[in-house]
């Protein structure tokens, strides 16, 4: 068997390099494949080297270490085993409690040498079980993996107390005209960079919001998430075909575009 | 496994049940209860003097007493209850907010007064006479002794209850708001605390520190001073209420230090204090909570990380103090500090500034005018009543 791998992603040098000090101790064999300081990086570094084992901070500048794990768990190829996740937070008594509940691995800084051998215990013993996947069966890990991120996402979402008011119209400016485009026109919304795309039937609009912020403002109940980048509205859904990958294709209804839903939200379309 | 048993103490939120209305009703039940007490009290007077007087029959000149005095104040009252809720209703129409709710229906003391001193006497007399069996003479009969008497203490005895709870009113409303006050006054104090000793900070800075004294302990140490140092000033921040700039900047770098030693190359920090502001007092750790604002929301989101700068300048007689970092800025903290809770920092900053200065000073939140971008919080602060702590020598 091969040497195991692991990507460390912790924004503060200082508490990577004692991480990467307390594992040389104590697990000799694992290599540190790479050690990045934040979100996006872990993504791509994550997708590139296919590690075993991901040491994910959870406050990190860019994507924070949920958002970074949902992104792997929507990007990773098919084939290789995904990566065990360990999410390492400083202090933060709510998603503790959820990582708690969902029986996600991880560690509390600072992270003390009994804490972190338990640790290093369980994922031996994790990546030990692992058998070599036949061709086409289900990751039954990922699968589980995907379970406990759907409701860590979940989880996150804001307390409908603290939550601003719902948002009946998109203003989309372009140079001294505002279009005002009725949430309920609205087909499906999808991040592009630092901008979101408003895509109706007749036409589509950008807007300088993030995904992140818009979210909070939609009717939930009529717009579903069906990927970390896009929302649709249900109503203009027409069919889901169920692909191989565990994606599913959707059809729209008034519009030509295919979505396609990540594993993460692909439970949402069965039938009734 | 680890068991998490900390929690971070929640402020006292207002139960929900305590709606406007259950407070609005209780407001009017205490009233009632004290009106019922003070006029109790001045019927039993009033039937002691008179029985005083001729020596005879006390319970039946009680029961007159009672009679009228329950009668007058019953009108009083229903008096001040409907102007308060005329008031009420009045407002709400206007869409005005509503005025001070202890006080409202004191507007309808005088009519009601005056609706009492009219017909109180009458209706007093009137049931008086149902419950005894006697018979009164008419109260439209001014020639009698007995009825001028009767209306005399009457409308004196009313005037005396109205005004005993008036006064009774105003003391409780002064106790109340003394100790709204008080609480609110214990609340921030909680809130600066907590913002200055915030767990997430306190415990990132032990793990760097956990790590350090393995690598290389000398610059542990250092650390650790900074730490203490930080600790104590935090905690001491209560009882100096102000401190020369020196110090405060002192305090500055401190935090600073420890955030180096976290961010690495993401920070770069620049203080710069002029030597001829070193003495000028300030309130103590003023800034601190800004420049941590710079770092929570400016720069640690930010992947490359940035620049903090703190200065101060004299502008005339005005101390001039600036926070600026090189971070995301206004309208991308904005969404992350939704987020996070509100903007505590500044709004705290302000609310001291407002405290001991009133409207001679000023603290303004801008996006950075040049091209290195971030956030630039100005404080401007009179220095011409304020003395330096240390006379020139």
């Amino acid at each position: 068997m091969n040497a195991p791998r692991c990507l460390i992603a912790e924004d503060e040098p200082l508490l990577a390099a004692g991480l990467q000090a307390d594992l040389a101790a104590l697990w000799p064999e694992l290599v540190v494949a790479a050690q990045v300081g934040d979100g996006a990086s872990a993504v791509t570094q994550a997708l590139a080297l296919q590690p075993d084992v991901c040491f994910l901070d959870i406050r990190m500048p860019g994507l924070t270490g949920l958002e970074a794990a949902q992104a792997l768990a929507e990007d990773w190829p098919e084939g290789p085993p995904f990566p065990l996740l360990v999410f390492v937070t400083a202090y933060d008594h709510y998603a503790l409690a959820a990582f708690e509940a969902q029986a996600v691995d991880y560690l509390v800084k600072p992270v003390d040498r009994p804490r972190l051998q338990a640790c290093v215990a369980r994922l031996q013993s994790r990546l030990a079980d692992r058998q070599p996947q036949p061709a086409g069966a289900p990751d039954a890990a990922l699968a589980q993996t995907m379970d406990q991120l759907r409701a860590l996402l979940g989880a996150a979402v804001p307390q409908p107390a603290q939550r601003p008011p719902l948002l009946d119209v998109v203003q989309a400016q372009v140079g001294n005209l505002v279009h005002m485009v009725p949430v309920s026109e609205v087909i499906y919304f999808e991040a592009a960079d630092k901008y979101v795309r408003v895509v109706t039937a007749q036409r589509e609009h950008l807007i300088r919001t993030s995904l992140r912020e818009l979210l909070p403002q939609l009717d939930l109940q009529r717009f579903w998430q069906i990927h970390r980048g896009t929302v649709v509205q249900a109503r203009c859904i027409s069919t889901a075909r169920r692909e191989g990958s565990g994606k599913v294709t959707l059809t729209l209804a008034g519009h030509s575009d295919k979505l396609t839903a990540s594993r993460l939200y692909a439970h949402l379309f069965k039938g009734m | 496994m680890n068991t998490l048993t900390m929690t971070r103490p929640a402020l006292a939120a207002t139960p929900a049940a305590t709606t406007a209305f259950a407070a609005a009703s209780r407001r009017v039940r205490q009233r009632l209860v004290r009106t019922v007490l003070v006029v109790g009290a001045i019927c039993v007077a009033i039937a002691a003097i008179l029985t005083a007087i001729d020596g005879k029959f006390f319970f039946v000149k009680l029961v007159y007493s009672l009679c009228i005095g329950i009668t007058c104040n019953a009108i009083v009252f229903t008096a001040m209850l409907l102007s308060g809720w005329f008031t009420d209703l009045l407002y709400r129409a206007r869409k005005l907010p509503l005025p001070d709710q202890s006080n409202s229906g004191w507007k309808g003391v005088v009519p009601g007064a005056l609706a009492a001193a009219l017909f109180g006497p009458g209706l007093g007399l009137w049931m008086a006479d149902a419950i005894t069996g006697y018979t009164s003479p008419s109260v439209l009969n001014f020639n009698s002794t007995s009825t001028r008497l009767t209306l005399l203490f009457s409308v004196l005895a009313t005037i005396v209850s109205v005004f005993i709870l008036q006064a009774q009113e105003r003391l409780v409303h002064a106790r109340a708001q003394a100790e709204a006050s008080q609480r609110q006054a214990a609340e921030n104090q909680l809130r600066l605390l907590q913002s200055q000793l915030e767990p997430h900070m306190l415990f990132n800075t032990l793990a760097n520190l956990r790590v350090l004294i393995g690598m290389d302990p000398v610059r542990a140490q250092a650390m650790l001073d900074r730490l203490i140092a930080f600790l104590r000033a935090t905690l001491n921040a209560s009882r100096t209420p102000q401190h020369s700039l020196a110090t405060e900047f002192e305090r500055v770098a401190d935090y600073l230090a420890l955030m180096d030693v976290r961010m690495g190359p993401r920070l770069q920090t620049r203080l710069d204090l002029p030597d001829a502001l070193r003495e000028l007092p300030v309130p103590s750790l003023l800034l601190q909570p800004l420049v941590e604002n710079a770092i929570k929301h400016g720069l640690e989101p930010k992947v490359q990380g940035g620049r903090v700068d703190v200065s101060a300048r004299l502008d005339a007689d005005t101390l001039v103090l600036t926070v600026r970092d090189t971070g995301i800025g206004l309208a991308a903290a904005a969404s992350a500090v939704q987020a996070e809770g509100s903007h505590f920092g500044v709004a705290q900053a302000r609310e001291r500034l407002t405290t001991l200065y009133g409207t001679r000073a000023q603290l303004d939140l801008i996006d950075a005018a040049d091209a290195e971008g971030g956030v630039q919080v100005t404080l401007r602060i009179p220095t011409v009543t304020a003395h330096p702590l240390q006379p020139a020598a």
